[in-house]
């Protein structure tokens, strides 16, 4: 039920995206969703690729420090209210986000968006209970 | 143990009074024998008669290390030729070697300065002592060498790598004493850790480690590793080679410096002017036994603290605080200084922060600004952007409680900081002073 989810370590400065980006796209692999956090000094980009190995293989010898994340795919119907209805629940439950993003693609009708809990298993049954719907790993990293 | 109890155990006045009648000597001798001496005498408007105190110590002229590349190879030498019976060089890594010489009565002193320190770590006759200190021009092998010999232990003279072959030899000749640079004895634990040995099968029981500047930290993993008590030794050629102080096994803090054969005195590395115990500065040692190599306050760059309480191994000589840095690295931050080292002791000491740093100094208005640069490895990165914070405060916090000044921490991408060969350049001042 958990997603795999890569981030690596980027300083600010200019380029620095555009080389991860490349070097993914040298080596075959291709980015499903991508998202950018950075304070003045640093930035931490977190990926979802369809193959974790391949991109670790790549990013690794070209000196970037590279971390694999476990991060839950959830389906959010397309319709006003639906991400704040699976944030009520987790809300509920007392579940900490530590954040989200979302997905480009879209699953059917429904949206995807990645999210980064404090207590994965605990929100993955939370949400499971609640009929909310979790894409497996092999389903996101194909889609 | 204590080798030589009389001389290790002198009432301090006693001490005192035959450093100076060592002192006095000296400076006769250089004065008679060696032009660059009379010249430097003479211009600092001293005569080797004038010596009456060791207070008067302070008025003689310093040596420095460029004044030995001067007189490269022989030129400093207080004996002729005939009477030389060993040279050995330092490894230069920059510029010209420098030369030392040794009489047969140095080479006696050498010897029994070792054996006292091999004595002070604890080993004794029947131990078995492997030396994995290089043999050759440098002093470490040779000088540890000796000292086991008179000290009646038996020394195996392996010098250093073939690291294997260390193992073998350790488990098989049950060696119990191993000397040593601190950071190939971490080489040999992990040698043979994936050769599958077990370190707690070996008799190893005490290491000697110097030749290079290390922290209690690394003592802590040394010891671990290895299964051994681990003791520094300190020394350097120009002085006359390993052997010029150690820790005691009882103490373990501080180095006893042998003070019946050196005057170390700790100095204002800017001004010069000598330093009370206690107070951190530059190491001078003025050699008061040697014949072929003397020196006179010769400035070591070594950073370090002397002081003076009795110790409880019962010896009286000083002890000098573990070498903390080079005073060529200092760094003079909002008028407080700064060595490289001692922030490379803060990064060690959080949980797996790598010492890989950068320190760059500028000047903001009329404010020296620091900033640290220390990369991100894969223990401490994280995909949440305040766990990174968290390391960043926690180590500019550890820098201000310890340093005493206000860094800024930026994390940056591994290996981005310049590594030059064998030694990363760790200091970029952009001051324009
Ligand atoms: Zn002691």
């Amino acid at each position: 039920m958990k997603v795999e989810q890569m981030s690596v370590f980027l300083e600010n400065k200019p380029g620095a995206l555009a080389e991860v980006t490349r070097i993914l796209g040298e080596a075959g692999v291709n980015i499903r969703a991508l998202s950018l956090a950075d304070t003045k000094d640093f930035g931490i980009l977190r990926l979802i690729v369809n193959d974790n190995e391949k991109a670790k293989e790549a990013l690794g010898p070209k000196g970037f420090t590279v971390r694999k994340t476990e991060v839950v795919a959830v389906e959010v119907p397309d319709r006003p209210g639906g991400l704040a209805d699976i944030l009520k629940i987790l809300a509920e439950a007392r579940i900490n986000v530590e954040y989200l993003y979302a997905f480009v693609q879209q699953s059917g009708e429904n949206a995807i968006i990645i999210f980064r809990f404090d207590e994965t298993d605990r929100a993955i049954a939370v949400l499971a209970e609640k009929k909310v719907r979790i894409l497996e790993g092999e389903k996101v990293y194909a889609l | 143990m204590i080798w030589n109890e009389e001389l290790e155990t002198l009432p301090r006045e006693e001490l005192q009074a035959l450093q100076l009648k060592r002192l006095m000597a000296t400076a006769d001798r250089v004065y008679a024998t060696v032009p660059f001496y009379k010249k430097k005498f003479d211009e600092a408007g001293i005569q080797p008669a004038d010596i009456k105190s060791l207070k008067d110590l302070q008025r003689l002229p310093f040596t420095t290390k460029t004044d030995l590349r001067d007189h490269y190879p022989f030129g400093l030498f207080a004996v002729p030729m005939e009477q030389v019976v060993r040279i050995h060089a330092s490894s230069g890594t920059t510029g010209k070697q420098t030369v030392v010489g040794y009489t047969r009565q140095d080479i006696d002193t050498w010897a029994e300065l070792m054996a006292r320190s091999l004595a002070a770590a604890g080993a004794q006759k029947n131990d078995i002592i492997q030396n994995a200190y290089g043999y050759g021009l440098f002093t470490g092998g040779l000088g540890v060498h000796y000292g086991a010999e008179k000290l009646g232990a038996a020394v195996i003279p392996i010098s250093g790598g073939n690291s294997k072959r260390q193992i073998i030899i350790m488990q098989d000749f049950g060696s119990t004493v191993l000397t040593c640079t601190p950071s190939y004895a971490l080489f040999l634990a992990e040698t043979a850790e994936e050769m599958g040995v077990d370190i707690k099968q070996l008799k190893l029981r005490v290491g000697i480690f110097g030749a290079e500047p290390w922290s209690e930290k690394m003592r802590e993993e040394i010891e671990r590793k290895l299964n051994l008590q681990a003791i520094d030794i300190y020394g350097l050629s120009e002085v006359i080679g390993p052997g010029v102080s150690i820790e005691c096994l009882e103490a373990k803090q501080g180095l006893h410096v042998f003070e019946d054969h050196f005057i170390p005195e700790i100095i204002n590395p800017q001004t010069g002017a000598m330093l009370p115990y206690g107070e951190k500065g530059e190491l001078v040692f003025t050699t008061i036994t040697k014949e072929a190599f003397p020196l006179i306050r010769y400035r070591t760059r070594d950073i370090s603290v002397l002081y003076a309480q009795p110790c409880k191994c019962g010896r009286t000589h000083v002890r000098m605080e573990r070498v903390s840095g080079r005073s060529d690295d200092m760094l003079i931050i909002r008028g407080v200084n700064v060595f490289p080292s001692q922030i490379e002791s803060v990064l060690m000491n959080i949980e797996g922060v790598e010492p890989h740093y950068l320190l760059i100094v500028d000047r903001k208005g009329n404010l020296d600004t620091l900033e640290v640069q220390v990369e991100v490895n894969e223990k401490v990165f994280s995909d949440e952007i305040k766990n990174l914070q968290v390391i960043t405060r926690k180590i500019e916090n550890d820098i201000k409680d310890l340093l005493g000044v206000t860094a800024e921490v930026k994390l940056v991408e591994p290996k981005s900081i310049q590594r030059s060969e064998g030694k990363a350049q760790r200091v970029i001042d952009k001051r324009k002073i």
